[in-house]
């Protein structure tokens, strides 16, 4: 009886500290100041189709939108700018006119480092540096100024991902998808150069376990020269200076810290007292993750086998 | 003490156990230069290391799956039985005769016979080696091999580690095992003999 009633009681107890853990880590409210403005563009914007009052022919047209103008609502009020309005960007005059005046395409869009450039909210970010960078990436020296940030960075859907989801393989593959939307997609690619672009599984068929290996590194881990100064490198090397070596990564001293896990790196420098405490939870890079302790106690343990042999073959030796 | 030859080891075995010993060797060197890998200086490639490993690896795969039929087969598997019974005690007369009789020229305990091929620590640590180590080590090691096969994640830790630390681990127990197995190759009629015997069959 008695046990019955403390098992309850714990039972209570533990749902408590459970319910207080979810609704400490439950999101903060957010609040939409342009969700009513941004309607007036998405609620054609945001559906294949669309339909207004044609007065020449005096009837309500359905229509369907073009694919590329369409904007995923739900993507971008979860993206980075999700409490941008419309015209933050765009101009004054889309939300006036229907048709929308074909000059105010000819506009150019503002670019990221005129809000971003000088930015202390998000000092940390480095955005002068990372432009920096990008101009002596190939995709700034190939392509000029045909290559823009929001080719990567699609203003309507960009979501930082390395330095706050904690699902490492979500962030990878969220990374890799910005670099296949180009070079897994010709309509993409085509944008800025006029040949196919290779097809990565083959310029990649060198690589052993291909598709674990893409499940578990950024193309960035070798395709970018590593920068101490920001989170993610953005210094895109010609491939002949990709990494190819295994032990570039499979070694103690793996770039992969410098890169991928550079963040939790920080965050946890050797809490655990293991080596590279940082990749151990998420998967295992041979030559990369060394367990201190089970290093140590392996010597020593070697050590005591060795010259405990020693020792009895010696004495035999004296003793025969 | 009768001084008749003995046909212990036959073709079979010796084949079987020398191209275990051989892989084992391989398998240790390039098992070490992966785990200690380094920018420079790592004594084997990466890649070719990584490639000779897995080959030694299926190879004593196939040779280990050898051992285990033939020796039902053969009827070798008589010497690997235990006698439950008392086993701990003739364990720990053994273990006497090794830190105190031998260095006093006691004579063995358990001398080898046509019935008995090994010393009791002899059987149990084949029996270890053989039937709980191997196994082990090849199921991780076909684990890492097709890593897709790991759990994702066990109590927060990627399963794929657990695979690791067991494979490891036991490559360690088994490297440790190989180097006092030799050690205790040494007691025979003389310190080469045993070896001998494993080359040629006759003890
Ligand atoms: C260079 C390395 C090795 C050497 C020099 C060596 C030497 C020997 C010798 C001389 C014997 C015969 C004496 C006896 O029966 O105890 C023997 C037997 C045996 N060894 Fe090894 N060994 C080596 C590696 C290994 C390895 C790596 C394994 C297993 C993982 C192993 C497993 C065995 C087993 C099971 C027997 C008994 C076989 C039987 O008669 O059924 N040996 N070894």
């Amino acid at each position: 009886m008695l046990i019955q009633k403390l098992a309850a009681v714990m039972i209570l107890v533990v749902l408590i500290v459970a319910t207080a853990f979810t609704q400490e880590e439950a999101e903060e409210e957010r609040v939409y100041d342009y969700a009513e403005q941004n309607h007036q563009c998405l609620k054609c914007h945001g559906h294949k189709t669309f339909h207004y009052f044609n007065e020449n022919v005096g009837q309500e047209i359905r229509e369907r939108m073009n694919p590329y103008y369409i904007i995923d609502s739900v993507e971008f009020y979860s993206s980075n700018h999700w409490n941008f309005s419309c015209l933050d960007c765009h101009s004054y005059e889309y939300e006036t006119t229907f048709p929308h005046p074909n000059e105010l395409r000819m506009e150019p869009l503002p670019v990221c480092l005129d809000c971003h450039g000088g930015d202390d909210t998000y000092e940390d970010r480095n955005w002068e540096q990372i432009d920096e960078e990008f101009q002596k990436s190939v995709h700034s020296t190939k392509h000029g100024a045909d290559f823009k940030c929001s080719m990567c960075h699609n203003p309507h859907s960009y979501k930082i991902n390395a330095r706050t989801n904690e699902n490492i393989k979500e962030t990878i593959q969220y990374d890799n998808g910005i670099c296949l939307s180009c070079h897994a997609d010709i309509n993409k690619y085509q944008l800025i150069v006029d040949f196919t672009n290779p097809n990565v599984l083959e310029t990649h068929s060198w690589l052993p376990n291909q598709a674990l290996h893409w499940q578990n590194v950024r193309c960035i881990e070798c395709h970018v020269e590593i920068n101490e100064n920001m989170l993610v490198a953005h210094n895109v090397q010609p491939k002949e200076k990709a990494v190819r070596k295994c032990v570039e990564c499979h070694s103690e001293n793996s770039i992969l810290l410098a890169s991928l896990y550079k963040h939790q790196v920080k965050e946890s420098r050797s809490e655990l007292g293991f080596f590279n405490a940082a990749i151990l939870n998420n998967s295992y890079i041979i030559g990369a993750n060394r367990n201190y302790y089970l290093n140590v106690i392996s010597l020593v343990f070697f050590g005591l086998v060795l010259g405990g042999i020693g020792i009895h073959a010696i004495i035999r030796i004296i003793k025969k | 003490m009768s001084e008749e030859k003995l046909y212990l080891y036959p073709m079979w075995l010796r084949l079987w156990h020398w191209t275990n010993a051989l892989l084992f060797l391989v398998l240790i060197i390039t098992g070490l230069s992966l785990q200690y890998s380094g920018v420079e200086g790592a004594f084997i490639r990466f890649d070719i290391a990584v490639t000779y490993h897995n080959i030694a690896g299926i190879i004593l795969t196939i040779s280990f799956a050898f051992f285990l039929v033939a020796n039902r087969i053969s009827g070798n598997r008589k010497f690997y039985k235990v006698k439950r019974k008392g086993f701990i005690k003739r364990l720990m007369k053994q273990f006497r005769y090794y830190i105190y009789g031998v260095f006093v020229g006691e004579p063995k305990p358990y001398p080898v016979s046509e019935k008995r091929k090994f010393n009791p620590l002899q059987k149990l640590s084949y029996i270890v080696v053989m039937f709980g180590f191997m196994p082990l080590i090849i199921i991780t090691g076909f684990g890492l091999l097709f890593p897709e096969i790991n759990l994702e994640n066990v109590f927060g830790v990627a399963g794929i580690y657990l695979t690791v630390l067991l494979h490891i681990t036991v490559g360690f127990g088994l490297s440790v095992f190989m180097i006092v197995h030799i050690y205790f190759c040494t007691f025979g009629k003389t310190v080469g003999s045993e070896f001998k015997s494993m080359f040629t069959g006759w003890h």
